[in-house]
């Protein structure tokens, strides 16, 4: 393929990338940045998201628009659930101390893996999208007639992928809203700033955390469900995506909306196109040690304002 | 299997005793002397496994051979796992409907081996020295194999391994451990080499997980290709930890004719999906291992396009128009249907193309023990040497995936390999490789190896 | 007897106990004692940086990963024997920990976990990148006869039960020295107040640097050491989950304590391996005890062990 249909093609799968992370990596943003813990369990999450949304769509039968709608408004609140049980159990009876709280998400990891796979089994299960068309994408070149369009081969994506971009730009849009506009993201912004002050002003410390880790792990969940129809539902697949988080978490800065939607753009978008100029076990090299060599360089982040 | 474990271990006694009699015989002067009691009489030999309660001769013929198996419970090979557990019962099942083994009941040790190598290790360690198996059986993936050879070699227990590398017949493993139940992944691609070249096209694009398995693929199949006068075109090795595609595909040049894919892995519908969407209406010809979608529905949504396309598979999901009888009765037993699925839940997809390697690995267990007389642990050696001894192993209830040839120096297993078509849904057999068409020169000759 | 005198007393004990214990072990446990001995070592590592000098690693496998390569690329390769490839382990280790330390002294909190992070899985695929020497994933065995130093058959259970108890005896002492000495209190200092030890006068970069040096040799000491005794050399001992296993042996068993560090893997070792016998879910046992003891027992074993009685214990 030429190199311009081709950076479009590496654009473009970057940005769902980028879309799902960006949700994901803001769910472990909000927890890093209100609760200052660091859940290792973020991942599974994301994985309960998207096995839920196998669940509820099976069930729901009939067209996959219908399963996966059901899927889209009950998998993440029932995640959610599921965190703010995680929370009030364990995470609140630790004091949210950020040693033990790493020992005890990765614990909640273990237990939420097993019984995934004791359920659900250890097989990654598809569920259909609501829509899924291949659209074409032209390109121009230049001929002796002038600027001409032709369609590359292979230059295309889906209806779907686009609508997993547009959906995070709305959902991104509304959770900003819900931080800047609202009273509760006023009482979370108030907790992340100063919790003791906070607590002095009687905002509900607790139920404040208990809400935050629910928030976050929706979120996750939220991108769970919109990954699944692309990628499967399988009970390994929190992994990944809880390392790339972390790294958009970091080179954002914490607790920078803008600046985590900014990282997992970059992460997202140059994960994509790298490849194009690299050999791809190279490339994901490359990208690591820059993520590094961005730290090391610059340890608060791109956008961060605070040192760590 | 929980059950029986559990049962050794909850018994202190009985469990000291088996692993104060493997600590001395891993010891030269006490394995000397086992040995020699071995030499004097078939009840000393019993009793130097099983020397708890002083049983004598009937009881103790009675006792059950016990195999360890290490299985894919957790980790990126539980689907294999669960798939290798079922078929394992099942032929198990059978063979002791059919009185045992040397008139001994079989009982299967599983333990989950978490598809790590480290764990593995442990694994073969607790089957030998714990719960005194007399031989350690198991597992697909190469680096648990590999993590757990060297243990299985120095604890001199035999390890049949039921995992389709080459690492076996490449000589880097022991005289302990043998894969004569399946074929490697060197002899399935260089057999795959004539049929795409001659049907499918010349030039061939390979794409193949980065590590060492696809090196593998990309390896032996260019050199195989290259013989019949092809042309590899292209290698696309593809990061291990990736689960989105699209981008690697524009790689793919023009002038292919035939794609060639192998990839492992939960990420693996994902990967043959995004090909579809890649190439729209306009794919070349489309070669795959069913690894790529093993234990995958290939109703799946986004499959579609794969109508047409070719499969290697090991033993074909779908029951063919000349199917046989043996595996018509393999089937039933192991309780999968004619799509290859489990009779009780159509969704839930057998790896088909692997599994029988189980079956067929413990009814050479069963036919190795019976040669050698096998009565204890004293008698490994013999049973290894028995089973090196075999060579033709015909087509039959035993060996249901079809006829193997043994080569008892490399420790290795020839088969038929079989290449199906995608046809209204289903994988219709397009060729049959010839057992000949798998062989290459040997690499090692274990039975130098001293034990 | 002085609080040093208790401990040496103590720890000596404890290695003079494990080098009883072989004697009457069933050869199961023996075999994995060694080899809980041999990770304790890497915890103990791990334990250096972390419990002692406050720097939590998320990526010390790359440590773990370099011994192991270390010895065992120079075996494959290089026809080497065992015991110049082990000294090639440690040199190894001793190497990467110098130019990822250089570079990580630039970081502090939550950018050194994640700089760590990233070095570690930039050498996990770079293990699988020259797949051709490492075989990637799948590994290489070192073959049963080059597995000896100084006529022991390392493959043997008796010289491998020594080798990781010699090891680790080794790694006690020396924790044990630092703790007890000037430099150790310093990073203890740096752990508890890092502003306040600069403004003492200590220099606060030279002593971190060192605990890195310490702690990266000392967990590809480890690494070496497991790929010599057990016979492989793989890239899942590069991956994420062997950076996590340090932490959370260390953590169970006492962070900034020097038998914690053995407690931690001995109880993870047994609590997996006695619950799969149990039952099939034995991740899901695995996951409650980790987050029964976060809760009941937050210090870790042998750290709620120094809270309640022993006051003393480094």
């Amino acid at each position: 393929m030429e190199l311009g249909p081709y950076l479009i093609l590496g654009l473009l799968e970057g940005l769902v990338t980028a879309a799902v992370l960006s949700l994901m990596a803001l769910g472990l943003s909000l927890v890093f940045g209100v609760m200052r813990v660091v859940n290792v369990a973020h991942g599974e999450f994301f994985m309960v998201g998207a096995v839920l949304a196998w669940w509820i769509a099976s069930a729901v039968g009939g067209h996959p628009a219908l399963g996966f709608i059901a899927a889209l408004l009950l998998a993440p609140p029932l995640t959610a659930g599921l965190a703010m049980l995680a929370d009030q159990l364990v995470l609140k009876r630790i004091g949210y101390d950020p040693e033990r709280t790493i020992v005890a998400t990765i614990g909640l990891l273990y237990v939420i893996q097993q019984v995934t796979l004791m359920t659900y089994g250890p097989d990654a299960r598809p569920v259909e999208a609501p829509f899924n068309h291949r659209l074409s994408i032209p390109f121009v070149e230049w001929t002796e007639s002038g600027l001409a369009m032709y369609w590359p081969w292979g230059l295309g994506t889906t209806s779907y992928k686009l609508a997993v971009i547009a959906a995070a730009v709305i959902l991104l849009t509304a959770i900003w809203l819900l931080m800047t506009r609202t009273r509760y993201g006023l009482l979370m912004r108030a907790t992340q700033l100063d919790r003791e002050t906070a607590q002095a002003f009687a905002i509900p410390v607790g139920r404040v955390y208990a809400s935050v880790f629910g928030l976050g792990a929706g979120l996750a969940a939220l991108g769970g469900v919109l990954i699944v129809p692309i990628q499967q539902a399988h009970y390994l697949m929190g992994h990944d995506p809880l390392l790339l988080s972390f790294i958009v978490v970091i080179i954002g800065g914490l607790g920078s909306l803008p600046g985590t939607v900014v990282a997992a753009l970059l992460i997202g978008v140059s994960d994509g196109m790298i490849s194009v100029f690299f050999s791809p076990t190279l490339a994901k090299i490359i990208a690591t040690l820059a993520v590094a060599f961005v730290l090391i360089f610059r340890p608060q982040g791109l956008f961060g304002k605070r040192a760590l | 299997m929980k059950k029986t474990v559990h049962d050794t271990s909850a018994d202190p006694a009985r469990n000291n005793k088996t692993g104060d009699s493997v600590i001395d015989a891993a010891k030269p002067s006490r394995r000397a002397a086992i040995k020699t009691l071995a030499a004097t009489t078939a009840l000393a030999a019993a009793a130097s496994t099983m020397p708890l309660f002083g049983r004598y001769g009937q009881v103790q013929s009675s006792e059950p051979i016990k195999i360890g198996f290490q299985v894919h419970r957790t980790g990126i090979g539980a689907a294999y796992g669960r798939w290798y557990d079922r078929t394992t019962k099942a032929a198990v099942k059978k063979i002791n409907d059919e009185g045992g083994i040397n008139g001994r009941p079989v009982e299967i040790v599983a333990e989950d081996d978490g598809t790590d190598p480290k764990r593995g290790a442990e694994v073969v360690e607790k089957m030998a020295t714990q719960h005194g198996c007399d031989i350690a059986f198991g597992t697909l993936f190469s680096h648990v194999v590999i993590g757990s050879a060297p243990r299985a070699g120095e604890l001199k227990i035999p390890y049949f391994v039921v995992s389709e590398g080459h690492h076996v017949a490449s000589g880097m493993l022991n005289r302990y451990t043998l894969q004569p139940g399946i074929t490697d992944v060197k002899s399935q691609v260089q057999a795959m080499a004539p049929f795409v070249n001659s049907t499918l096209g010349k030039k061939v694009t390979m794409i193949y997980p980065d590590f060492a398995f696809g090196h593998d693929h990309r390896d032996y199949f260019s050199a195989a290709v290259e013989a019949q006068g092809g042309e590899v075109v292209a290698k696309i090795a593809i990061p291990p930890t990736e689960s989105s595609f699209t981008k690697y595909f524009p790689k793919i040049p023009r002038n292919t004719d035939v794609i060639y894919h192998v990839m492992v892995g939960p990420a693996v519908l994902t990967f043959v999906k995004e090909m579809g969407e890649f190439f729209g209406n306009s794919r070349p010809e489309i070669f795959g291992f069913i690894d790529s979608l093993e234990a995958v529905d290939l109703a799946s949504p986004g499959l579609e396009f794969l109508e047409g396309t070719y499969f290697w598979e090991g033993n074909p999901r779908y029951a063919q128009a000349n199917q046989s009888d043996y595996d018509k009765a393999y089937r039933a037993a192991v309780g999968v249907d004619a799509n290859g699925a489990s009779l009780s839940d159509s969704k839930d997809v057998a790896t088909y193309a692997h599994m029988f390697g189980c079956w067929e690995t413990l009814h050479i267990v069963k036919a190795g023990m019976e040669a050698s007389g096998y009565a204890g642990a004293g008698d490994r050696a013999k049973l290894i040497e028995a089973v090196e001894s075999m060579t033709s192993m015909p087509h039959s209830f035993a060996h249901p995936q079809g006829a193997k040839e043994f080569n008892g120096k490399t420790h290795q297993t020839f088969g038929h390999q079989y290449i199906t078509k995608v046809t209204n849904g289903k994988l219709m057999l397009a060729h049959t490789t010839s057992i000949e068409d798998t062989y290459y020169p040997d690499e090692v000759d274990y039975t130098t190896q001293s034990f | 007897m002085t609080e040093i005198q208790k401990s040496w007393a103590l720890h000596l004990g404890v290695i003079a106990l494990l080098f009883a214990l072989q004697f009457i072990l069933p050869a199961y446990h023996h075999g994995s004692l060694a080899r809980v001995m041999v990770l304790t070592c890497y915890a103990m590592g791990y334990n250096i940086l972390f419990g002692y000098t406050g720097l939590l690693s998320l990526g010390h496998a790359l440590f773990f990963a370099a011994g192991m390569y270390g010895l065992s690329l120079s075996i494959q390769h290089l026809d080497w024997t065992a015991g110049p490839a082990l000294l090639a382990g440690l040199a190894t280790g001793f190497a990467v920990a110098l130019v990822v330390g250089m570079l990580l002294l630039r970081t502090a909190g939550v950018a050194f976990m994640i700089v760590t992070l990233m070095f570690a899985q930039a050498g996990y695929l770079t293990v699988l990148y020259f797949g051709e020497w490492t075989r990637g994933d799948e590994g290489f065995v070192i073959q049963q006869e080059l597995r000896r130093i100084a006529g022991f058959d390392l493959s043997d259970p008796t010289s491998r039960y020594f080798a990781a108890l010699l090891m680790m005896a080794i790694c006690i002492i020396i924790t044990l020295r630092v703790v007890q000495t000037g430099f150790g209190r310093v990073l203890v200092a740096i752990r508890e107040n890092e502003e306040r030890t600069r403004m003492l006068g200590y220099d606060i970069q030279r002593h971190k640097l060192a605990a890195i040096l310490l702690s990266g040799t000392m967990s590809a000491a480890a690494g070496a050491a497991y790929g010599l005794l057990f016979g492989y050399a793989g890239a899942t001992f590069a991956s994420v989950q062997y950076s996590i296993f340090p932490l959370l042996w260390v953590l169970l068993g006492g962070a900034g304590t020097v038998l914690g560090p053995f407690i931690g893997t001995l109880f993870m070792f047994y609590l997996i391996d006695l619950s799969s016998e149990l039952t099939t879910a034995y991740m899901l046992i695995a996951g409650l005890v980790l987050v029964a003891l976060t809760l009941f027992a937050p210090q870790g074993l042998v750290g709620e062990l120094r809270r309640r009685t022993l006051r003393w214990l480094p």
